[in-house]
């Protein structure tokens, strides 16, 4: 018998773990992350859509709490939580979204079909923003103060039990 | 009384399969050969119970029987029939009794026509198929009982879902079941001759046409839900990697490679633990697809009825097919001797390559659409997309359509690269005509520059094997391939037209006003409020004109339906050979003026004519080995009564 032949059920014995594990699984929502307390990386980028402005550092030094939404139009959670971030943005935030690996003409699209909650759509052509501001995946949302220091990064897609969480953070960054 | 008789139909298939499993296990043991007799006839009339509750659900919702939960959660008096009778299998309970319906009737076909492998085989087979069985019949009896009554009957059904009260999503999902459980009679064959140490080219032929016509099946279910997703969703695009739609491409490049191997296994006696170890992994991939879309794990577009502890049960039945499957595997795979050699510069060789690229391709698509799931156990959630899949997926495509150009012109055993010389040369000259060609076409990305030209080059290079021979002497079954080929190169023509080619127009427009995209002129006449028979709609009367010709008139809705409350857009489609213009109208922008979306894609035909040829290749390869096997057939049942003859 040749140990090789076991691999496949070996990966397939992962897959299960992995499967099992996050069903039972209830969700940890609370993640404290590595950027949090640092001041937001250099960045100055172009417009993502047309009509909208891009996205730099400078834009977050007017002592006004601001969201900081990194998403993309090829990105299915974005979709699901387009609807939070218009709640959010009725409660009265202030959203810059970053648009991740994205075409104009789909940004446009995608705003023309879910809603745009955002005043500044910036495009991040090869993720160095996202990297250097500490995000691995879309969509991500961080919270950062008036004098553009990170304060909260919420992993994942916005779901309705979040909406309080980051308006809470949010005025708390205020203070 | 009816969903009484379905559930008791149910039961005794059940208990069939039951007994099917326990007399196909215990003839398997030396001197219990008694109980073999009962294999056959308990998978045929275990075949007959499971259709005849299925054609019971069926009537339960012809007559909208609204003291059922199902018909009550699901239907709704106004619908029209031929949705009533799809709303049968447009939810998770029915569409698990459909799957096991058509898993039994495939069992009771094989218990009653196949006597080609050795009887033993054939048990170990049917017991495995009984064992499948099993778990999804605990499945529905246990959580999915679709025949559950209410205590008090509904007034008014809950309508269905109306993204899916379309005739084509009526039978996509079934098309895809079909092709689920060929793979299944796959898996069963290969547990089979595992457990007997029986794999042998008769093996191949026996399995070869249930994967072609689960392949057949898997091509047309996605062909269709491509083009489902083009336009119903209205988003223009016609491939969006979600979980769902991977659910249905992994499978169907399994059992892609799957078929190819079997060829070599049936033709050369070459590839046996191979083989076997696709057999597993095609069926593998259909439940685990299965499994990641039911038990809302994933985030999807697709809705559907999301239960985690439906989703603990497929894990359990994963656990119990995969897991025994790929332990036997790891088992017997040594004790299955090697089969014949052959050089690398050979049919074998290139199929083996093929498999190879399918293979990767296959794990590509299965680690990006698990990897959110992986990361997620380290509390990251992330959405993988085509910036992943699109590229990292062309490194192993561009390779296997390369050598796909050749392969089928090369010898079994061993060949020259020498003797194939003129047709390589000439293949490379179309492909270096259309690279040149595509260059002065204007600017595009890498992807699609490739993709014309090796979409040119392949189809060309698909009628090579014709070569030479007299064409009513070809078999049916190389025509399959011929024509699958080239389909495949139609598609990727229309995949790289669509990327390279494609205008989108965003426009605020009053009525009278005018926007322009591509060739076309498109006015926007008229809006007017539309309705049917549950949902009220706005609609926009275009008259689109191509470079100046005669207007066609195209009415997208923008649909609101009551029964559940839900928007939907109906695009409305303009289709030229060349190409087709797309057009959604959206919301009130004020002043009069509404929101219009166009897009002229030049070509995106090809990408489902492309899908329709590639399955009807499969087809005609299915029906020329069957056809086969059935003249066979004769002739050896000709000669056995000769030899009966003689013997009197």
């Amino acid at each position: 018998m040749r140990w090789w032949w076991w691999i496949p059920l070996l990966l397939f014995a992962g897959f299960l773990g992995v499967a099992a594990y996050q069903l039972t699984q209830p969700k940890n929502d609370l993640v404290p992350s590595a950027m949090v307390g640092k001041p937001l990386p250099e960045f100055d980028l172009r417009a993502a859509a047309e009509g909208m402005p891009g996205a730099s550092t400078a834009d977050f030094h007017d002592g006004k709490p601001r969201l900081l939404n990194i998403w993309a139009s090829w990105c299915l959670p974005c979709i699901a939580e387009a609807p939070q971030l218009d709640q959010l943005k009725q409660e009265g935030a202030e959203i810059v979204g970053i648009a991740i690996r994205d075409r104009p003409e789909d940004v446009a699209a995608f705003l023309a079909r879910h809603g745009n909650p955002y005043t500044h759509v910036g495009a991040d052509d090869l993720s160095q923003v996202q990297l250097a501001i500490g995000s691995s995946g879309v969509p991500e949302t961080f919270v950062i103060d008036g004098e553009g220091v990170i304060r909260y990064q919420h992993i994942g897609d916005i779901r309705a039990e979040h909406v309080p969480i980051l308006l809470e953070k949010l005025r708390e960054a205020g203070e | 009384m009816i969903a009484e008789l379905g559930l008791a139909a149910l039961w005794l298939a059940a208990a069939l399969a039951a007994l099917q499993l326990y007399a196909g296990a215990m003839a398997l043991r030396p001197g219990r050969e008694g109980v073999a007799a009962l294999v056959r006839p308990a998978a045929v009339i275990q075949g007959i119970a499971c259709a005849f509750a299925f054609v019971m659900l069926l009537w339960v919702f012809a007559i909208t029987d609204l003291s059922v939960k199902l018909v009550a959660a699901n239907s709704h008096s106004a619908k029209p029939m031929i949705f009533k009778l799809a709303g049968a299998w447009g939810n998770h309970e029915g569409s698990m009794l459909l799957w096991v319906a058509v898993m039994a009737l495939s069992g009771a076909l094989i218990a009653l026509v196949e006597r080609r492998l050795p009887e033993k085989t054939m048990l170990a087979t049917l017991a495995a198929q009984a064992f499948v069985g099993l778990g999804f019949y605990a499945f529905l009896i246990a959580s999915s009982n679709p025949f559950e009554r209410l205590p008090q009957p509904a007034i008014e059904g809950l309508g269905l879902n109306p993204l899916l009260q379309d005739i084509g999503l009526a039978f996509h999902p079934p098309t895809l079941y079909f092709g689920y459980v060929g793979l299944s009679v796959a898996f069963s064959f290969a547990v089979g001759a595992m457990l007997t140490r029986q794999v042998t080219p008769e093996f191949a032929r026996v399995m070869r046409p249930w994967v072609l016509g689960a392949w057949v099946f898997l091509t047309l279910g996605i062909t269709a839900g491509s083009y489902w997703a083009y336009y119903e969703l209205g988003w223009g695009g016609w491939w969006f990697w979600d979980p769902v739609e991977n659910a249905s491409l992994m499978p169907w490049l399994a059992a892609t490679a799957l078929l190819h191997s079997a060829s070599v296994l049936a033709a050369r006696d070459a590839l046996r633990a191979w083989t076997i170890m696709l057999g597993v992994v095609a069926f593998s991939m259909s439940m685990v697809g299965t499994f990641l879309v039911r038990s809302g794990i994933l985030t999807s577009v697709h809705a559907f009825a999301v239960d985690p502890e439906r989703g603990s049960f497929i894990l359990v039945l994963l656990t119990l097919y995969i897991g025994g499957a790929l332990a036997l595997f790891a088992l017997r795979a040594s004790t299955v001797t090697e089969g014949q050699r052959f050089a690398v510069t050979s049919r074998e060789g290139a199929l083996v390559f093929n498999n190879v690229m399918l293979s990767a391709i296959l794990g590509i698509v299965l680690l990006g659409t698990l990897y959110p799931l992986l990361t997620e156990a380290f509390d990251v959630r992330v959405s993988v997309g085509p910036p992943y899949f699109n590229p990292v997926g062309a490194i192993f495509v561009i390779p296997m359509l390369l050598v796909m150009t050749v392969g089928p012109l090369l010898r079994w055993r061993r060949d020259s690269l020498e003797r194939i010389q003129r047709p390589m040369i000439l293949v490379g000259m179309v492909m270096l005509g259309m690279l040149v060609a595509a260059f002065t076409l204007g600017e595009m990305g890498v992807l699609p520059l490739l993709g014309l030209t090796i979409a040119v080059g392949l189809a060309i290079a698909s009628f090579l094997p014709l070569r030479g021979r007299r064409l009513t002497r070809v078999p049916l079954a190389v025509w399959g391939m011929v024509v699958a080929h080239f389909g495949l190169a139609v598609a990727l023509f229309g995949m790289a037209s669509e990327g390279a080619f494609s205008e989108e127009r965003l426009a605020a427009v009053a009525v009278g006003g005018t926007a322009q995209v591509g060739p076309w002129e498109v006015t926007l006449s008229e809006v007017l409020p539309a309705a049917g028979p549950n949902w009220t709609a706005i609609e926009g009367h275009l008259l689109a004109s191509y470079a100046g010709g005669d207007p066609i008139e195209l009415d997208p809705q923008s649909r609101s339906f009551w029964a559940p409350p839900q928007e939907t857009t109906e695009s409305a489609l303009a289709t030229r050979w060349n190409g087709q213009l797309y057009a959604v109208v959206g919301s009130e922008a004020g002043a009069g003026r509404w929101q219009l979306r166009l897009w002229w894609k030049p070509f995106v035909t090809f990408i489902w004519y492309g899908g329709m040829l590639v399955a009807l290749g499969g087809a005609l390869a299915l029906i020329g080995r069957v056809t086969d096997d059935l003249r066979r057939r004769a002739v050896r049942a000709r000669i056995a009564r000769r030899r009966g003859e003689e013997a009197v």
